[in-house]
């Protein structure tokens, strides 16, 4: 019986360190760990982080990348009004069509349109980089082994120099974090690449963490449900298994 | 059937016509006599029927909003998880609920083997058992490509292509399986078709085994026959009960998993769409194939027969030589608590299979304190054999057990064979 209690302890103590979450690293490079608002049981995400992210994405990334699974209505998760998101979304033109004459249109985006993309296909894509093709950035820090911390050592990583003995092709970049070490994408953000709307100085090290911020939810939009409902799920689960325990006990105590 | 005497009028009016409530009393109830000394080992395979229940019932609901076509698959999981309600929770479960599945089993198996429950007259029940893992493995392997990812398409490229080892006809087999010249489209929909059926043919086999193991009952961790009512205790209210608490514990471990860390079991590589053009810079399978891709891997060009052709037919020998077990073993003692030498081997085969789940997550070529995986890999499949083909028999005729006791009641009490308590 004693053994029996020990058991689902050790179970439960397992649980919890679990959450605190190993730091991955990618092709045997140590990635930074940072601490992210968004990490362990309770993690929720740091609102204005994920606002001024989605500035950077706008400003920034949105020239090269797609988000294709975000339509503009999922921003009402992060705290924009529905005013603040038609506005947003107006911003943005996407085909539709055909109208009555049987012509595709460009109009404004409504807050029910998924993101409007850079490049109509991944051909224009690839002849506007160089031939590389810029990946679409919704699922990035589910994607990547290190998630956010990959994110952010990426987009910090770059080196203006390679190292001696090493040989750069035409157009890439030095990255320390990218496996191969060669990007075609040049380094997207510097000190000041964006003016925020909020007043936080715009760091590089702040934009490559607000744009992580941002990214990690929009990979993983159910996150902070999840983890509330998860909470309530286990201290259920954790009081009716000791009741259960506590029962089991009792009907078995009779018996030798 | 019992002659069970019911007071409600409409159970009674049932029962004489479909005697499902004296069925059920005698399968799960009050009515089936059970050893009273099981332990937690016993608590396994009620955990994994419970398990196949929530993979059937949410595999249903996600069926509801996925779409197996190779332009729109991909994107309809993801629409599960952001836009259907509460779909990231539907397929969080079904996800995780696969690697549990597995680790339920496994356990299952190994109580097993430990406490010799394949052996006489339980050969059938475990001989269902290996025909009912088989049917999981293949589940769990066309599951994994519905997702459309980058993991899922590379496996089932390689998975499939193994079949190109057979000689002669080996290539028309593999077209004939993709229904194309490459794993696409028709692919899909068949491997759509073949994951919802299976677990239903799963859960016949469930039965057909539960129908067995209530022909000689649960065997019990001191191996003895029942010798009579005083050995056992009804299952109803005592092993339901037992149950019902070791499912509450499983159930915090398995939801921790679900919310808290849904990606756990996952590789990142899955999360980005699968494209025929790029080969992931390593396929890995999911944790549970490890050993057995370990083993596919394993084999050299022997003679005649290709390392291919022979790693497919060592893979399949890897659960197939299960089916042989019981005539292996020939001691005529079933719980390892009383088999001295064949206890310590029991564990080093176990250590044996941790060690080829560890060889199959690594590449052939990498290499552990200058050992090549591919070596250690060799070592520990040949190994895994020779447990089965050499060590089993040998033990089972020269080791000289210990003596159980009398009964399963002298061991609970403590007494001598009296029996009575
Ligand atoms: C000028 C175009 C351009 C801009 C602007 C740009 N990228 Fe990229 N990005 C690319 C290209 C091209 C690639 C493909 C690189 C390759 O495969 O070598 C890429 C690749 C990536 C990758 C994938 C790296 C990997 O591990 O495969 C990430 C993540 C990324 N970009 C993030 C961003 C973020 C975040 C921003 C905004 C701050 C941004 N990019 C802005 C062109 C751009
Ligand atoms: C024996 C029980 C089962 C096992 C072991 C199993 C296993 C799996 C696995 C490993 C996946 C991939 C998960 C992922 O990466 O997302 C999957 C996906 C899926 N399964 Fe099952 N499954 C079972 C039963 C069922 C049943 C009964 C159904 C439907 C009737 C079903 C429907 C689906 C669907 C639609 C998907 C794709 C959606 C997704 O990827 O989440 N499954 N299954």
């Amino acid at each position: 019986m004693r053994k029996t209690i020990k058991a689902t302890l050790l179970v439960m103590a397992m649980s919890l360190t679990f959450a605190a979450g190993p730091v991955i690293a990618a092709e045997g490079i140590k990635l930074p760990a940072r601490n992210w608002s968004f990490t362990g049981m309770f993690g929720t995400f740091d609102r204005g982080s994920q606002q001024r992210g989605l500035q950077v994405y706008l400003e920034v990334c949105a020239s090269c990348h797609s988000l294709r699974l975000l339509a503009y209505r999922n921003l009402a998760g992060i705290g924009f009004s529905e005013d603040q998101i038609k506005a947003i979304a107006a911003e943005a033109e996407v085909t539709d069509g055909p109208n009555e004459e049987g012509e595709m249109f460009d109009r404004p985006a409504r807050p029910s349109d998924r993101f409007a993309s850079p490049f109509p296909n991944d051909n224009a894509a690839r002849a506007s980089n160089n031939g590389a093709l810029p990946p679409d950035l919704s699922l990035m820090v589910k994607a990547r082994k290190g998630g956010a911390d990959y994110l952010h050592a990426l987009l910090t990583g770059y080196k203006e120099e390679p190292p001696a003995g090493f040989t750069l092709g035409d157009g890439m970049n030095y990255n320390t974090y990218f496996a191969g070490h060669q990007i075609a994408m040049a380094p997207p953000i510097a000190d000041d690449a964006v003016e925020y709307a909020d007043g936080t100085k715009a760091t590089a090290k702040q934009i490559a963490t607000d744009i992580s911020t941002f990214l990690a939810w929009t990979a993983e939009p159910e996150l902070e449900e999840r983890k509330r409902l998860g909470i309530k799920v286990l201290l259920f689960l954790i009081v009716l298994t000791a009741m259960l325990y506590a029962v089991k006990r009792q009907i078995w105590k009779d018996l030798h | 059937m019992s002659n069970k005497f019911y007071e409600n009028p409409v159970i009674k009016w049932i029962e004489y016509r479909l005697p499902i409530f004296s069925f059920i009393d005698e399968s799960v109830g009050s009515g089936y006599p059970t050893p009273k000394n099981l332990n937690y080992w016993w608590n396994f395979g009620s955990l994994a029927g419970i398990v196949l229940t929530i993979m059937i019932v949410t595999g249903i609901v996600l069926a509801m909003s996925y779409t197996p076509h190779v332009d729109y698959a991909f994107e309809s999981v993801e629409r599960i998880m952001r836009d259907v309600n509460y779909g990231w929770l539907m397929r969080y479960i079904h996800m995780n609920g696969g690697s549990m599945f597995f680790l339920l089993v496994y356990i299952h198996m190994f109580r097993g083997l430990y406490y010799g429950s394949y052996k006489e007259p339980r050969e059938l029940l475990w001989i269902i058992g290996v025909f009912i893992i088989l049917a999981m493995m293949a589940t769990a392997f066309m599951g994994y490509v519905l997702p459309w990812g980058q993991q899922s398409f590379w496996a089932a490229t390689v998975i499939t292509n193994l079949f190109s080892a057979v000689p002669l006809i080996g290539d028309s087999i593999v077209t004939w399986l993709w229904g194309g010249f490459s794993v696409d489209n028709p692919t899909l929909n068949r491997f759509f078709s073949f994951h919802y059926l299976l677990p239903f043919v799963i859960f016949a086999l469930v039965f057909v085994h539960l129908w067995a193991l209530h022909v000689h009952k649960s065997n019990n961790p001191i191996g003895v026959d029942i010798k009579g009512p005083q050995d056992t205790i009804p299952f109803h209210p005592y092993y339901t009960m037992k149950d019902l608490y070791g499912l509450g514990v499983f159930m915090i471990f398995f939801m921790f998993f679900v919310f808290f860390a849904p990606n756990f079991f996952a590789e990142p590589d899955n999360y980005i769409k699968a494209n025929p053009l790029v080969t992931p810079t390593h396929i890995v399978p999911e944790w549970y194939f490890l050993p057995a891709y370990a083993v596919l891997r394993a084999v050299p060009d022997i003679w005649f027969i290709s390392a291919k052709l022979g790693g497919v037919i060592a893979m399949f020998g890897f659960t197939l030589v299960l089916l042989l077990l019981p005539w292996l073993d020939r001691s005529p003692v079933r719980s390892a608590r009383f088999r001295p030498i064949y206890r310590q081997f029991f564990w080093v085969f176990f250590i044996d299979c941790i060690i080829l789940g560890w060889v199959g997550a690594n590449t052939p070529d990498a290499v552990f304190h200058g050992i090549p995986f591919l070596w250690i890999g060799r070592a520990a499949t040949v190994y895994y054999f020779a447990h089965f083909l050499i060590l089993i028999p040998l033990i089972s005729i020269l080791e000289k057990p210990k003596m159980p006791p009398q009964s399963i009641s002298a061991a609970v009490t403590g007494t001598a064979s009296k029996g009575a308590e």
